[in-house]
């Protein structure tokens, strides 16, 4: 990448993002604009895969939701999110946790780790 | 009608304030300097002609050397001319830097798109493939060339050959962001040819 190139987006670079990865479940205080108000809306559940890297990473937060399972991906800077939080750091095998949307109840389940 | 030349340095994102994410081509847009004015009463059109980048002293010869000692500069690596730009507003020698446009202007981006080679029909005109498998032996080929009554190919039959390299203008590219003090403009979408290549800017013709 050219070096004036990695500058621009180096700009808009979050620093307050916590660590997290796939498989933990994570609490996304997102921004959402309804008519002339802005509120906060928050969106928890499990992340199942972050992808990219640089300015265009995202990552996507799977929730069951009266048992109809929801994903929402993110692009991890985005000024939208307000904050991200760490509710539980998951021990999971891959980095993608795709096989999740097959499963449902208890064997959607992730053991906790302490990292 | 005014113009620009450039540098194409790469592609980005970019968060708009509504937090959409645009994808940008960021270039390097002047200074360039004005090395000659084409006027009606000479040379019978209007242009503005520019030059970006200076050139070694041991790569120029000695008429382009002329050529940009009467504008009082160095010699330029990339020159062309902008037609439409009017002589008059201009002086020789003038710098013209990227604040010549602003944010939500729409732009043409010229420049010469990445060669592909010696390539098919299939990639070089969007033609469809034949059956890759069960018996057909007709793959990739470029099909008929037409009727065998006028005992001649047509012009303008596509079939295989070069590709790419082309002189390719993307209309109405609008700017996302100018910075002035790095002389970078921001533009909205992919513009042709490979990173390090030379672009021309010009205000939109089409634009409504």
């Amino acid at each position: 990448m050219h070096p004036v190139v990695r500058e621009i987006t180096q700009e808009q670079l979050r620093n307050d993002i916590p660590e997290f990865r796939a498989g933990d479940t994570v609490r996304v205080h997102v921004k959402v604009v309804e008519g002339q108000r802005e509120r906060i809306q928050v969106f928890e559940g499990v992340v199942i895969q972050r992808r990219g890297g640089g300015i265009s990473e995202t990552f996507t937060v799977r929730k069951m939701s009266y048992g109809v399972g929801v994903e929402r991906t993110f692009p991890l800077h985005s000024p939208r999110i307000d904050k991200i939080e760490v509710v539980r750091r998951g021990k999971v095998r891959r980095a993608k946790l795709y096989y999740l949307r097959k499963l449902r109840g208890k064997a959607a389940r992730i053991k906790e780790i302490h990292r | 009608m005014k113009g620009i030349l450039g540098k194409k340095l790469g592609m980005t994102q970019v968060f708009a304030e509504d937090g959409t994410a645009i994808p940008v081509t960021v270039i390097h847009a002047g200074p360039c300097n004005v090395l000659q004015k084409k006027e009606d009463a000479n040379d019978g059109y209007e242009a503005v002609q520019l030059g970006f980048l200076d050139k070694k002293e041991h790569r120029a010869n000695r008429p382009e050397k002329g050529h940009a000692k009467k504008a009082g500069v160095a010699p330029k690596r990339f020159v062309r001319e902008i037609r439409g730009m009017n002589p008059a507003e201009y002086e020789l020698g003038q710098e013209v830097k990227a604040d010549l446009f602003a944010e939500g202007e729409l732009v043409d981006i010229t420049a010469t798109s990445k060669g592909k080679g010696f390539a098919g029909a299939i990639k070089r005109h969007n033609q469809a493939r034949g059956p890759m498998s069960h018996g057909s032996r007709y793959h990739r080929r470029p099909g008929s060339l037409g009727a065998i009554d006028p005992m001649r190919v047509f012009k303008g039959q596509t079939l295989p050959g070069r590709m790419g390299s082309d002189k390719v203008t993307v209309q109405n590219l609008k700017i996302v962001k100018v910075d002035p003090e790095k002389n970078l403009i921001l533009v909205k979408g992919s513009i042709p040819g490979p990173k390090n290549s030379f672009v021309v800017i010009k205000s939109a013709v089409k634009s409504r």
